[in-house]
């Protein structure tokens, strides 16, 4: 049994490890390991294509991180004062919208933009004064920010709901007791309880958001953020610049999970 | 279940009211939480709610506070009918079960968290000052940085308690405060919260299922069950002169004999217990004849010796408890019953051993027929 764990074990991380190493070969092929360097690195870094995209993919992801921070935790305040059938409903449909493949919400963001596009863009056409360029709503860095925000949301309501949960009621009673409007409750004793939880979303959020090809490929239109760049090279075979990609992505991500983590069993002592 | 004829809504004459209760009652779906509570507060009491959980003593409490609103009845504080105003407008706190400090809080900044939220603002130098001299009052000086969870139970107590006097509320509530505390502690916090109640001429409501914790600190008390109000009066009064056997087992303990009335004419009724001995005792105006109704005697009345006149019993067991001494007697008819004799009738008479035959008398006054319920 053990064997067989370790098996599976080296069988997920090898090919990850191996990515890590290649981006260190000195050689310039990538199944051929001809000596230590670094200097992948400082050619990736100093590609504009790839910083282009690096810049997209962390505005897209900052952006969207964000917004899916800021209403999830919305989300997840309003459903707290729900019960009953209709609860189980957002809550169900909630965990759906976390387990939907992205290809899914790829294709139906896509099509769903188009079409609002399509009925928008002649009516704005219309609308605006005269002897003006009327704005042309298409896809590309707003309809990204807009899928992504769309299915982190679902994410961060996990997250915060969980929080929210475990707090104890009688504290929320306290602050009104204690004359506290409802506003001031929420600012004053919710909010600080669970802005752990908050900030652990908006880290995962925004790895999930950086990490994401499918939905962005389908969303991104003319936009290239790093992952649609290193599908689109890896075409022209891989090279050791994609594996020091790779590297520096996975390293990022690894961080950001772990400080998420952190975040959340530390906000979870605290409330005990 | 109609007890209005047992509340007795006697408020201590002379003094103003702050809070009323009228008719109220609180549902949960088909659940009723309470019914028909009727009871006045006045200024500077200390009035206490005692029953056992699940008797609606919380939910009186959490109606006062706003937290819950009445589904009948009237609820006025201070003069004006606040059943719907929400619980941040009312001038009423609360140091709850657990004490619901903030976490992320200083101590000082959870008691001062009531001023802060003052419109308009306070300036922070009064609040600092009235911060510091209320630490004072509750002991506390010197912990004012101090972290909610670096403190002991009884700290984070003093601190709750803090919190909601730094608001001189009209009422301040109190939801079994003691009961996360051990034995001791909760000896110096009764003693403490007493002379804190006299000192700052607060009102306080306490809820409590403990009884001596209520006996020891109420100028008043409601003995609740099931929702209704049982008996309200002084400790002594309910005491002394329990009106169900309800209220007269959960106030003390007594000794309970169950027959059926069928002489209620004179100062003294009768009672035929176990269908067979007629008893004398006092009696409550509103039982019937032919009624199931127990006579209550309190332990203490009792009184053992060799000679004279009383019922034959038989010495089953003596328990020696320093100041007295608990006998458990056996009579023919009456079943077994207790009997607690002072020291100084120990040393009087030699003392009683299992297995002596004795008598037992009381004062016909001592005995009380009670409603059986």
């Amino acid at each position: 049994m053990r064997l067989y764990a370790f098996c599976v074990y080296l069988f997920l991380y090898i090919p990850i490890g191996v990515i890590a190493l290649f981006s260190f070969n000195a050689g310039r092929h990538a199944s051929q390991m001809q000596g230590f360097s670094t200097k992948w690195y400082g050619k990736t870094l100093s590609n504009p294509f790839v910083m282009d995209a690096l810049e997209t993919s962390l505005i897209v992801a900052f952006t969207s991180a964000l917004c899916a921070s800021v209403f999830g935790t919305m989300a997840a305040v309003a459903l707290q004062g729900i019960r009953g059938p209709l609860r189980t409903a957002f809550d169900m449909l909630i965990y759906i919208a976390v387990m939907i493949p992205g290809i899914v919400i790829g294709i139906a963001t896509l099509i769903g933009l188009v079409t609002v596009f399509d009925q928008l863009n002649p009516l704005l056409a219309a609308l605006w004064p005269e002897g003006l360029n009327p704005p042309k709503l298409r896809m590309g860095m707003g309809s990204l920010i807009a899928a992504h925000t769309m299915f982190l949301m679902a994410l961060v309501v996990i997250i915060v709901r969980a929080r929210l949960v475990g707090m104890d009621r009688s504290l929320i009673e306290a602050s009104s007791d204690l004359y506290a409007t409802p506003m001031g409750t929420f600012m004053q004793v919710t909010l600080p309880m669970i802005f752990p939880a908050i900030l652990a979303g908006f880290l995962l959020s925004f790895t999930f958001s950086f990490d994401d090809f499918i939905i962005a490929f389908f969303v991104a239109g003319s936009e290239t953020t790093l992952p649609i760049y290193v599908f689109s090279s890896i075409r022209r075979g891989v090279t050791p610049e994609i594996n020091a990609i790779g590297t520096m992505v996975l390293s990022v991500s690894l961080l950001l999970l772990i400080a998420a983590q952190l975040l959340l069993q530390r906000g979870g002592h605290k409330s005990k | 279940m109609g007890n209005g004829d047992y509340a007795q809504d006697a408020a201590p004459k002379g003094r103003k009211v702050v809070a009323e209760l009228r008719g109220v009652s609180k549902y949960f779906g088909e659940v009723c939480a309470v019914s028909d509570l009727s009871l006045s507060i006045s200024e500077g009491e200390f009035l206490s709610f005692l029953g056992p959980s699940g008797c609606g003593k919380t939910t009186a409490l959490r109606i006062l506070a706003g937290f819950e609103v009445p589904t009948e009845g009237v609820v006025i504080l201070d003069g004006d009918i606040v059943n719907s105003l929400e619980a941040h407008h009312r001038p009423v706190n609360m140091v709850f079960q657990q004490y619901a400090l903030f976490p992320h809080m200083t101590a000082a900044q959870n008691i001062g968290y009531g001023l802060r939220q003052r419109r308009p603002r306070l300036p922070r130098a009064e609040i600092a000052d009235k911060v510091y001299k209320t630490l004072d009052v509750v002991r506390l000086g010197g912990y004012e940085h101090r972290r909610i969870w670096e403190m002991s139970g009884g700290q984070q107590q003093r601190v709750a308690l803090a919190r909601a006097i730094i608001n001189e509320p009209k009422l301040l509530l109190l939801d079994e405060p003691m009961a996360a505390l051990d034995r001791k502690l909760r000896k110096e916090m009764q003693i403490e919260l007493q002379d804190l109640q006299r000192q700052l001429g607060i009102t306080f409501v306490l809820v409590t299922h403990d009884q001596e914790e209520a006996l020891s600190m109420s100028d008043r008390i409601c003995i609740m069950r099931e929702g209704c109000i049982m008996q309200i009066g002084s400790p002594q009064e309910l005491y002394d002169r329990p009106n169900s056997r309800y209220v007269a087992g959960f106030v003390g303990t007594s000794n309970f004999f169950d027959g059926i009335l069928t002489d209620n004419k004179g100062v003294l009724g009768t009672v035929r217990v176990n269908n067979e001995m007629p008893m004398q005792a006092s009696h409550g105006s509103d039982l019937a004849i032919g009624q199931d109704v127990c006579i209550s005697i309190r332990p203490e009345q009792m009184k053992l010796h060799r000679q004279g006149e009383g019922l034959w019993v038989k010495v089953l067991n003596r328990i020696f408890l320093g100041e007295h001494t608990e006998y458990l007697i056996n009579h023919e008819t009456l079943g077994d019953f207790l009997v607690l004799s002072p020291r100084q009738a120990e040393m009087a008479e030699s003392p009683f051993n299992p297995g002596d035959r004795a008598l037992v008398s009381w004062e016909p006054s001592a005995a009380l027929i009670l409603d059986n319920k």
